[in-house]
């Protein structure tokens, strides 16, 4: 079961170090399918026209749930399965559309452990395109501390994100 | 004595309907549906995302005790159906943000930042429960897609048991491009 997927643990992680990117090309498909699963049927993220005429936008563009869902999977990608995510803090700065090559990617920024035990990672990222920043976001993201610990097993006081 | 009329409002003072929303509770609802799968697997597919967590029912009855949500889902759950019998136009979520739009005349609008904290897991079949808060509006800000305001809006959701899922927070600009 779990013994076979590997989980990060406090002792493979360090200040300043790089999560896996994530690349990926952007198409009208990426952005619809991101909406319509988050239930976001606002029409600039499905209808051009619209996007261009009464947002005044190149395009179609990720919408802000979506945003959020690829953040999550960076990190968890990275992590593991027990990997659980605390917060998340983000801005937009520019919109992604389609036919741009988004690349996700990030680093460590701190590691600690709160009063009750649990091992949280501060991580800096940020969606790129271009090189050019489209997103920047701050997570904090709970890891075990060993083998044998479990951020999701953590509940009321013993959570605190 | 003459009469006056009303001294015109500075263009930076809020209208009074709109102070008054501050800090005020609204739009307390409760999920249309028991939270589900369906929607799980349609976000980790747009995102490509294969946490067993999610794919596998052993890892997540090993890790979680059984099912749960993407945390990053948390919003997903509150957007309304596109349409529903009986309902009329557009339905909307965060309906909050959309009289903001209205009521400071600003057409059009865009999340600019939002921060969420994530506490209970989303499981499934959970009934969730939430209300609006609007935390500050600012004052007019010439930006590059137009003149208009900032505005900061709390989301809480609570699950069925009465435990805290989390906190949303939201930045929005609404503006009027330079045409309008």
């Amino acid at each position: 079961m779990t013994a076979t997927v590997p989980n990060l643990t406090r002792a493979q992680v360090s200040q300043g170090q790089r999560l896996p990117e994530i690349r990926q090309q952007v198409t009208a498909t990426t952005v619809i399918l991101g909406a319509l699963a988050s239930r976001d049927w606002r029409p600039m993220h499905h209808d051009r026209d619209f996007a261009i005429e009464r947002n005044g936008m190149r395009d179609i563009f990720i919408n802000t749930p979506n945003n959020q869902a690829w953040f999550e999977r960076l990190i968890t990608d990275w992590t593991g399965p027990k990997g659980r995510l605390g917060r998340l803090r983000f801005k937009m700065k520019q919109s992604v559309y389609p036919g741009d090559e988004m690349v996700l990617g990030g680093t460590v920024t701190g590691i600690d452990t709160d009063a009750v035990g649990c091992c949280w990672v501060e991580l800096e990222l940020a969606v790129t395109v271009a090189d050019q920043v489209a997103t920047e976001c701050q997570a904090r993201v709970a890891i075990p501390a060993d083998d044998s610990d479990n951020p999701w097993a953590r509940r009321g006081e013993q959570w605190q994100p | 004595m003459t009469d006056q009329a009303p001294a015109a409002l500075p263009e930076d003072a809020l209208p009074e309907k709109v102070r008054a929303m501050i800090g005020q509770r609204l739009y307390e609802e409760q999920t249309t549906f028991p939270i589900e799968m369906g929607y799980v697997y349609n976000t980790l597919a747009a995102t490509q995302n294969g946490n067993p967590l999610f794919w596998d029912a052993a890892v997540a009855q090993e890790i979680a005790g059984g099912p749960v949500t993407p945390p990053s889902m948390m919003s997903v759950w509150f957007r309304p159906h596109y349409w529903s019998p009986g309902a009329e136009g557009e339905q909307k979520a965060l309906l909050t943000h959309f009289d903001l739009k209205e009521l400071l005349d600003l057409p059009e609008a865009v999340v600019t930042g939002s921060e969420t904290v994530f506490h209970e897991p989303i499981r499934i079949g959970d009934v969730l429960h939430t209300c609006q808060v609007v935390r500050s509006i600012s004052e007019p800000k010439n930006t590059k897609v137009g003149r208009g305001r900032f505005w900061v809006i709390d989301v809480k959701t609570e699950n069925q048991r009465g435990e805290l899922v989390g906190i949303e927070t939201y930045t929005f600009l609404g503006y009027k491009r330079p045409e309008q």
